[in-house]
């Protein structure tokens, strides 16, 4: 899932997709990498434990495990249960890693393009949050 | 004194065979306002928890609550999981060694403020909560008689779910729709409260008997 260029992809902020739907987080993955090519760390999941439709701690966490970045990890969701699960698994993340995981409050699909091309340039999580984020209102 | 291991089994047993048991009416009211896997998903969490009862069972059971906590967070697949997951791993956290009822109250009142904060919710929003709160108010009020209160507390609170308008969760994309329906997270813990009431119920019936027993003897 996540490919890496070592040479530059580590300092790019990571991007996870988490969707109810693993054909939703693999089209948004799909897309984001279209825009993005392999210069983000980049992880998507969706589906319950065991099948259907869902979102999983455990899978959520292997994302975020996957998609590391030393800049940090912004995270993308759908709807309820997709952010509920996604905020256990960052509590459950190790200390060191929680303060640099955000879930960002915008729209799943052009918030993960949003948020990769704004981490593709370098940008800062805060940055990346931000642009994804900026969606919200429109 | 400790919770008794075998009251430990049954207490966490008869929850998860109850949920198991219920599972189709619970995904019935959740297909009304919701995403309809409400009942699937506490299938599939609370089979996972019976099937490590044996490890459970052995455990203190502050420890036993926090590791059902998490089986739920990692089974069950929706919000409910880290709702139901944060109610019984915040209880654990804070469950008095030699249980009291006030001990068990103050542990249970953080319990709900967990389900809250993780919830972004509190009472009149058409939730588990709308539940959890009054049992709390009943258990704090102690006194007599507590067991039928806590069961008639949780069947009313709801009840009062019915005509409410969902604020948070699926239910609130539906609108004034969800209106004219019990919330299913409110079902599952009317439920909850009720098999744990009756639980305890019976084994304080079983000892008061065994100690008439004996003092007739």
């Amino acid at each position: 899932m996540t490919s890496r260029n070592p040479k530059i992809a580590l300092s790019n902020v990571g991007i996870v997709i988490v969707s109810h739907s693993p054909d939703v987080a693999r089209g948004a993955a799909d897309m984001v990498r279209q825009m993005v090519g392999d210069v983000v760390p980049l992880a998507w999941c969706g589906g319950a434990p065991g099948g259907g439709l869902g979102t999983n701690v455990e899978a959520i966490l292997a994302a975020i495990d996957q998609a590391w970045s030393e800049a940090g990890v912004a995270i993308l969701v759908d709807l309820g249960g997709a952010e509920t699960n996604s905020e256990m698994a960052v509590e459950m993340l190790p200390h060191e890693r929680r303060a640099r995981v955000v879930i960002c409050d915008a729209p799943v699909v052009e918030g993960a393009v949003m948020a990769g091309t704004e981490a593709s340039a370098g940008s800062t999580l805060d940055q990346v949050r931000r642009t994804a984020e900026e969606l919200r209102a429109r | 004194m400790p919770v008794d291991p075998q009251l430990q089994r049954k207490l966490i047993g008869e929850v998860a065979r109850c949920m198991v048991g219920h599972a189709e009416e619970l995904t019935a009211l959740d297909q009304a306002i919701g995403d309809g896997d409400h009942g699937l998903n506490m299938k599939r969490g609370f089979e996972a928890v019976l099937a490590e009862l044996d490890k459970t069972a052995a455990l203190p059971m502050h420890e036993a609550l926090k590791a059902v906590g998490m089986t739920l967070v990692m089974k069950v697949g929706g919000a409910s999981g880290p709702l139901y997951g944060t109610l019984l791993m915040t209880l654990g956290k804070s469950f008095p060694e030699l249980p009291t009822r006030a001990g068990v109250a103050q542990a249970f009142s953080a319990a709900v403020d967990a389900v809250k904060a993780r919830g972004k919710s509190d009472v009149q929003m058409k939730t588990m909560l709308d539940v959890l709160v009054p049992a709390l108010a009943t258990l704090n009020d102690g006194g007599e008689d507590l067991y039928p209160r806590l069961r008639a507390s949780a069947e009313s609170a709801a009840a009062a779910t019915v005509p409410m308008q969902a604020v948070r969760g699926r239910a609130s994309f539906l609108g004034a729709r969800s209106v004219g329906h019990m919330d299913p997270g409110a079902r599952s813990s009317w439920l909850m409260v009720q098999t744990v009431a009756d639980v305890l119920e019976r084994e304080e019936l079983a000892m008061k008997h065994n100690e008439n027993r004996s003092v007739s003897r």
